[in-house]
């Protein structure tokens, strides 16, 4: 039971590898400026953030201003994180 | 817990230091590498270290229950208030320039990432630590 199991796994693990590593070949090389991920949003940020925010951090600027509704559900999930440890750790108190 | 006179003091020297450190990088998030949650799990740090060097009734007695819950959400307050505030200057939610235009004070924008950045760092800093404390009172009370 136990190493017909194991071999499952392994002939799934070795398709899904290939699977990947085919894929991977597909990808841009890292770092390439020409890359679409490289092309649109990041060169207008470089552009647009000191005429528009005024700061020198871009990545400040992208976290707090031009993505700030996403940061602010960020937060929110950390506080919900913190709000389910508290619900599950104090379960039973004061009963 | 057995006393031990140098991790004490040496805990008792850092805390501060560290505390100030991460107020530094909660402030200069907008002018250099940092910003609210790496400041936040920085304060933090200090409290856990508090809570190695002189245990959990101490840390609770200086940050108690209800002053965490009461800080993890005044700082998505004071974030969403930041928000709500650009409405009233006719912008849309979290457009700083709108309260920038309409007061016309310059440079008014970086003020707003600095408050928005402690909000974020005050919730992640009360979450942090009161996850932080929980398991620890847990293994306390019912010792595995």
């Amino acid at each position: 039971m136990f190493r017909r199991l194991n071999r499952s796994a392994l002939v799934a693990v070795i398709f899904i590898g290939i699977i990947l590593i085919w894929a991977a070949e597909d990808m841009p090389a890292y770092g390439d400026p020409k890359a679409p991920a490289n092309e649109y949003a990041a060169q207008m940020y470089i552009d647009r953030t000191p005429g528009d925010i005024g700061i020198d951090n871009i990545v400040t600027a992208i976290l707090a201003s031009y993505r700030g509704f996403d940061t602010l559900g960020e937060v929110v999930v950390i506080l919900t994180a913190g709000i389910s440890v508290l619900l599950l750790m104090r379960r039973g108190e004061g009963q | 817990m057995r006393e031990n006179v140098v991790i004490r003091t040496v805990c008792r020297l850092f805390v501060p230091f560290i505390q100030l450190f991460a107020l530094y990088v909660i402030v200069h998030g907008a002018s250099g590498p940092g910003g609210g949650f790496q400041g936040g799990v920085i304060f933090a740090t200090s409290f856990i270290l508090l809570l190695i060097a002189f245990g959990l009734p101490c840390v609770r007695g200086r940050f108690g229950r209800s002053w965490i819950r009461a800080y993890a959400a005044c700082g998505i307050i004071i974030f969403a208030g930041v928000g709500l505030t650009c409405i009233l200057f006719s912008g849309n939610f979290l457009e700083y320039a709108a309260i920038e235009t309409a007061l016309g004070i310059p440079h008014l924008q970086t003020l707003m990432i600095d408050i928005v950045e402690a909000g974020i760092g005050i919730t992640v800093m009360a979450v942090m630590t009161s996850i932080i404390l929980d398991f620890v009172g847990k293994e306390e009370e019912e010792p595995l």
